[in-house]
């Protein structure tokens, strides 16, 4: 009896075979239950489109526009069942016992509201305190909280005079004010850098085992998870797949599906080849082809220098955004430009490729020194270059089909016929493992790793002797960035061609270069073998990134 | 901030200058002599030099323009050319009756607009969204003049004869006295501008409602009458607030038509007869009045769009 009373005390909220459908009528929740407890956090972990996020606004009683509760019971600690509620009792529970820390703070602040208005907001909505006076003292109490300035000053600024990771802890705080029971964190720290990551996830920490809240934290990355979370449950499309400790689930997980999925996690140390796993999303079938299963990326010979940058310089107004970087690629070489936001990363990406050409310094090309745009570069220099973008939703022309996009590029150097390009096109698609169907698919239709796929094609199909990828992989999940990942070494080792890895990610390092370069505000601080500079980095910033990586 | 509000005044009062100049050029454009218009035919060649000279018409055309410019500074408009009465003293009545009108049809139409729109953003693809769209899209589609006819149809003429259909103050007294008498010419003003507002809020509302921090805001358990209020009509407004000044610009040349169509005795009717009349110096001080008009509105919707936004507010670099 005893044991029954005290497992019922540390409840805070438990998810009953939880359905959602769409008002449509197509099930997006397939009875999902989990339970939280207090002092403890839950991670709940999964891909786009497995519906966490929905499952996490549900115990909040909120269901965006478009979905609709169909059955299912969230029960709370004094066994109300928060979905039978009415909409002001809903209201009263969100923000006040049961509260939320969104996904990206930039867009769930208030841009016209000074962030002390914001987060007295809550505590006035919801009536913390009986005075004014006491909801004030709590206001500077919960900025202290979350590290961040509590003085008056601090508190009238607004929401685009702070940084990333500030606006981030505004938004915790918001969630803590009123002291909840429960907490639902979906993805708070996926826009950030490494370092407030790991300072974000410290205070999270923190507030939910000193006070004693329950913790839903929603995210696809399992390295955070290993940092944060008591136990993890994993969703697959709509139905949690497996749930247990966390410990045990990440070390040694039962389902298939975990397995992949921790498979595909890249890790700093390069113990394993994440390209193992096939995409999990994509609709149509991948080729897939025998392949080495060397976990590290083999060095191929280094003939010579391919592509070499002196004395890169470039300001808006200003402001300095590449301070003169130099940089040397040899012929068939990766080299990973590592830089967090802000670092100009992209933008030297962008002076290498021409596509922004108001720098000053030289960008050579075996040995021959290229104009500063793309404009004035001849179309055989501007073939040997390509660039891959981040986002290959807006980069892929919606209206035309992956064979026409693909094609473009040869239409431009005029020396094939249509039946020629049609056969380039197909090779292209065939190098990035796209079945030849796809050339008649338009991007919508497409998945993002997919789409990603075409993108590169189109980047191959003029063989260029440097590839620039720019955050290919940032806006994919895991399963799909290891196997894209996985495309581009293949592709490295058998074409021969250079390339320029620019990406915030420090943890793919060991999977995709052979050298490394660290980016802080517009200077190399740290170059050299991936190897040399992972175990021993020559520069303060290079070391603060290493220690701050989460790993499983 | 207020280095963004001198610099927005600056710009307008250049404009104002340009426009200054380019009515003046026109004026001068235009074809007869104003000291024949006032003498008449059979005037004498001494007396109408005589008057010429009495107007300055005879100096340089610098001269006359910047001695026009400083006249404007200090309310002083000139002399009509066709009642030989001081210009300032001709147009007040008018312009004062003109401000009512437009006064009243922007009191009504900017508040109930910016409602109107709400609301039916709030009731996306319901019932009350749908009429609300309908309606303001046929009234949007109608020219004023029909507005204006079918109203005194409506409610003087063939249907109802509830309200008057025309204006008629005695002299001395002024259009306000007789409040019945700006109905229908208010109503015909609100329905035509009113449209433009109900959509721009009901798309603007819109984006704003599907916003992160409007979502934040609920999940937050703040009651939604405050989420609209506080959270969401702040950011709506700013792009409203650009068609409304649009519209009160249009209000001030509009209105010729609704103040010819009810005999309203404001600038439009004067703009009327002092061209019909060749009376050159109405006809200077109304199309500067018109577009001071435009250019203070456009300065306002501006100032509302700074004060909204607090990135231009604190800011400025961007």
């Amino acid at each position: 009896m005893s044991t029954l009373i005290e497992a019922s005390t540390d409840l805070a909220l438990r998810a009953n075979d939880l359905r959602v459908a769409t008002t449509l009528g197509q099930e997006i929740l397939h009875g999902v239950s989990f339970t939280l407890q207090r002092g403890r956090m839950l991670a709940l972990v999964g891909e786009s489109g497995s519906g966490k996020t929905t499952a996490g606004l549900a115990c909040l009683g909120y269901f965006r526009t478009g979905l609709e509760h169909t059955g299912g019971t969230i029960e709370l600690s004094d066994g109300t069942d928060l979905l039978a509620l009415t909409d002001a009792g809903r209201r009263g529970l969100r923000g006040g016992s049961i509260s939320y820390v969104p996904q990206d703070p930039a867009l769930s602040l208030n841009p016209a509201m000074r962030i002390g208005t914001q987060i007295m907001e809550v505590l006035r909505v919801h009536g913390y305190g009986a005075s004014e006076a006491e909801r004030r003292e709590r206001l500077a109490d919960v900025l202290t909280d979350v590290g961040l300035p509590n003085d008056a000053a601090y508190q009238r600024r607004w929401p685009h005079e702070l940084s990333g990771g500030q606006q981030q802890r505004v938004g915790i705080a918001m969630a803590f004010a009123f002291r909840p029971e429960v907490m639902v964190m979906d993805e708070p720290t996926t826009g950030l850098d490494v370092t407030t990551q790991a300072l974000v996830l410290q205070t999270i920490h923190q507030l939910v085992t000193a006070h004693n809240v329950a913790g839903l934290y929603i995210t696809h990355d399992l390295a955070v998870v290993s940092e944060v979370a008591d136990e993890v449950a994993v969703m697959l499309s709509g139905r949690i797949v497996e749930q247990g400790p966390s410990d045990r689930v990440l070390h040694d997980p039962v389902h298939s599906y975990t397995r992949k999925l921790l498979n595909a996690v890249p890790d700093l140390a390069g113990r394993h080849h994440i390209g193992e796993v096939e995409a999990v999303t994509g609709a149509l079938p991948i080729i897939s082809r025998e392949r080495a299963a060397s976990a590290r990326v083999a060095t191929p010979e280094v003939a010579g220098t391919l592509l070499s940058v002196r004395d890169l310089r470039l300001s808006y107004g200003k402001n300095p955004v590449l301070n003169g970087i130099d940089l040397e690629l040899g012929r068939g070489e990766s080299l990973m430009l590592l830089g967090e936001s802000g670092s100009g990363k992209t933008t030297a990406a962008r002076c290498i490729a021409g596509l922004n050409g108001n720098f000053t310094g030289t960008v050579s090309l075996a040995g021959q020194t290229l104009a500063p745009g793309t404009r004035q570069r001849s179309a055989e220099e501007r073939h040997r270059i390509q660039y891959v973008f981040q986002s290959p939703l807006s980069s892929l022309n919606p209206r035309r089909t992956i064979g026409e996009s693909v094609e473009v590029p040869l239409h431009m150097s005029g020396s094939f016929n249509r039946k020629q390009r049609r056969a380039l096109v197909l090779e292209a698609l065939d190098q990035v493992q796209l079945a030849a169907s796809f050339i008649d698919r338009r991007p919508g239709q497409l998945s993002g790793g997919e789409r990603q796929r075409a993108a590169i094609a189109r980047a191959l199909v003029n063989a260029p002797s440097v590839l620039v990828c720019d955050e290919v992989t940032s806006a994919l999940d895991v399963s799909v960035q290891a196997s894209i990942i996985d495309l581009l070494r293949t592709l490295q080792v058998e074409t021969g061609m250079a390339m320029v890895f620019v990406t915030h990610n420090i943890a793919l390092a060991r999977h995709i270069s052979q050298r490394l370069a660290v980016l802080h505000a517009g200077r190399i601080v740290d170059l050299g073998t991936t190897d040399a500079v992972l175990e021993n980095p020559q520069h303060s910033y290079t070391r603060e990134l290493l220690t701050h990586v989460p790993t499983l | 901030m207020l280095g963004l509000i001198l610099r927005r005044l600056s710009i307008s009062a250049v404009i104002l200058l340009l426009v200054s100049m380019l009515v003046f050029v026109a004026t001068l454009l235009l074809p007869g002599d104003p000291a024949q218009a006032m003498l008449g035919q059979q005037a004498t060649p001494d007396r109408l030099e005589a008057l010429r000279e009495q107007m300055n018409l005879n100096d340089p055309f610098a001269e006359r323009y910047l001695h026009w410019l400083g006249g404007l500074f200090v309310g002083d408009f000139g002399v009509s050319a066709a009642s030989g009465g001081s210009v300032a003293e001709l147009l007040g009545d008018r312009i004062a009756a003109s401000l009512v009108l437009m006064a009243l049809a922007a009191a009504i139409s900017i508040p109930v607009g910016i409602l109107v729109g709400t609301y039916s953003a709030m009731r996306r693809g319901k019932a009350g969204d749908h009429a609300a769209t309908g309606i303001s899209l046929v009234l949007a589609a109608l020219p004023d003049f029909v507005i204006g006819i079918a109203l005194v149809t409506l409610f003087s003429t063939t249907v109802f004869t509830v309200l008057p259909s025309v204006t008629m103050a005695p002299p001395g007294e002024q259009v306000w006295d007789y409040p019945s008498q700006l109905i229908l010419p208010v109503l015909t003003l609100v329905l035509v501008v009113m449209p433009y507002i109900i959509r721009m809020m009901r798309t603007t509302m819109i984006e704003v409602l599907d916003s992160g921090y409007v979502e934040m805001a609920r999940l937050k358990g703040v009651p939604e009458r405050q989420v609209i209020w506080r959270h969401a009509l702040p950011h709506a407004i700013a792009p409203v607030a650009q068609v409304v000044a649009i519209q009160l610009a249009w209000l001030a040349g509009g209105i010729v038509v609704v103040e010819f169509l009810f005999r309203y005795p404001g600038v439009g009717q004067a703009l009327v007869d002092a061209v019909t009349n060749r009376d050159v110096q109405v006809v200077q001080a109304l199309a500067m009045l018109i577009a001071a008009v435009y250019v203070v509105v456009n300065l306002l919707a501006d100032i509302v769009g700074i004060v909204t936004n607090p990135k231009l507010r604190t800011g400025g670099t961007r």
